[in-house]
Formats: C-alpha cells, structure tokens, sequence
C-alpha cells in the first residue's frame, strides 16, 4: 500500500515490513518493548508529517482521539 | 442519524486476524483505497495504540462538488490491540466534509468464546449528515448501503487472511443482527434524492466497494 506522501512509500514499507514482523515475533508473544523499529518509524513519520503538510489536512482534526474516550459514539440502548 | 449494526464469524484464530488487520490493504475489494500510513503508535499498558490516516478516490458528480470539492477524502482509523484479552478494536470517521455526511464505525475482533480457533467481529455504524432538505435521505441511502456491503468489506479482509493463511477454511457465518434505530423517519427519502446521495456516501467509506 502507498504512503500519503510519494517521498515516503519506501520508508513506509521499511516500517512496515518491520512493524509486522515485531507485531508477530514480539508483542503478540507478550514482548511489548517496541524499540525495534523506533528509528526506521521515526524516518517515516517525518516524512509522512510533511506530506500531511503539505496536503493542507485539518491537523487538529487529526490529531483527535475519539476511541475510549467520553466523545467515542455509543451503541444505542435496547429497548 | 442512522444506527447500524451486525457480526460476522471469521474462521482465523484472534491471533491471525489481529496480524491479517495490519495487511489488509490492499486487496481486490479495496482499489478506490489510495494510501495508507501510520501516524502515531505507542504501547500503553501492555496495549497497542495506533492511529492511521487513508485516502481514498472522491468520485463524485458535478452537483455535489459544491458540497465537496476536493480530489481525496481522508480517514481516520484509530485502534487499541488488548493481546491479553484477545481484543482489537477499531474506530474509524472521515476527516472533514462531516457535515455533508459523517460515518463513523467501530469494528471490535474477539476471540469466539465457543471456539477458540475463530474470531467474532462486531460491527456498528453510525451515519449522519447536516444537509439542509437532504440529510434524511442520505442517511437512510448511507444505512442501506452499509447495510447491503457488509460482507463485501468482510470479503476483503477475508481475501488477506486466506492469502496468509491458505490452508484454513473460508468464512464461517455472517449474521445480520441489524438494530435499526431511526431518529429521523426517513422512510418516505425521495429516490432522487436517494441517487444524490449515493456517489457522497460512496466516496465518503474507504471499505466499500
């Protein structure tokens, strides 16, 4: 799958292929440290921040956390 | 607003969907889904807190690009993977253009507790829109497509995960348990209407087809 920005695709599929692998090997085994790909994801992110940028996204709108919290949408009650 | 909601059996143990739900794109089901990149991730308790941005194709007709006038739309995907209690949950809304039409869906995978080896995936749905003289219909157009694609998005994900794991049986089940709870009676939406709003509903979703 392509990244956001063109200048990122490859350091995306460098993350990921990374991300995947400790997905796996590591945090799905209980080894929840995830500093095996901290630099590979820190490249990529500067990369895709700039494309976001330039792609004039509504950042703020972004950067929203929805899942658990208050704001997250309820099912509604059964009657 | 329109509520939807349904569950489906995936024949893959918890373990495999949560690893098949980071491949999911692309897949036959998903070419209109243009770029997908992780934005923030952090593991927090023992959980794994991720957050994605996709873009997708904004085919829409030349009359609503007055409500919409841009090339892609974008969404947000948050998600929290519990490892512990077998849960991966998922919460997705479009960014922007909200007010023509906003569908937010949550989409949690658990391990069946009847069996261990398949996954439960329960899905709902919320579709509203602000558009004066027009938000009944397009929310009831939203329900309805939701509605009928369904098992196409499951399709989708179903694809990956017997590419990954080819050796496994096809899609158990799907349920349809839909609650239906209308605030607004759109029973009597114009067809017209109706056919407006589908290209907006259509370029507002990254998982239909």
């Amino acid at each position: 799958m392509d990244s956001i920005g063109a200048a990122c695709h490859e350091l995306k599929k460098q993350y990921d292929d990374c991300f995947n692998l400790w997905f796996s090997e590591h945090f799905l085994r209980g080894r929840t440290n995830d500093s095996m790909c901290a630099s590979l994801f820190k490249t990529y992110q500067d990369c895709v921040k700039k494309a976001m940028k330039e792609q004039n996204l509504d950042l703020d709108e972004v950067k929203k956390d929805l899942l658990g919290t208050s704001q997250e949408k309820k099912p509604p009650q059964k009657s | 607003m329109k509520f939807f909601e349904n569950s489906t059996v995936f024949n893959y143990s918890w373990e495999q969907v949560a690893q098949g739900f980071w491949r999911r794109y692309p897949n036959p089901h998903s070419k209109h889904v243009l770029s997908e990149d992780t934005i923030s991730r952090e593991v927090k308790s023992g959980k794994l807190i991720t957050k994605r941005i996709l873009s997708k194709t904004n085919n829409i007709p030349k009359w609503a690009k007055k409500f919409i006038n841009t090339t892609y739309v974008y969404i947000i995907e948050e998600s929290i993977v519990d490892p512990k209690n077998k849960s991966l949950v998922t919460y997705t809304r479009n960014l922007g253009f909200t007010k023509v039409m906003s569908v937010t869906e949550k989409v949690v995978y658990k391990q069946s507790e009847e069996n261990p080896s398949k996954t439960v995936v329960s899905r709902y749905a919320w579709i509203d829109s602000q558009v004066k003289g027009f938000s009944r219909a397009i929310c009831a157009f939203g329900y309805e497509r939701f509605k009928k694609n369904a098992n196409v998005m499951i399709g989708g994900f179903n694809y990956v995960l017997q590419n990954m794991y080819p050796h496994q049986n096809v899609i158990h089940s799907v349920t349809s348990t839909t609650a239906n709870k209308i605030k607004d009676a759109a029973k009597n939406a114009s067809e017209l209407a109706k056919s407006k709003a589908a290209p907006i509903y259509a370029s507002l979703h990254p998982n239909q087809s």
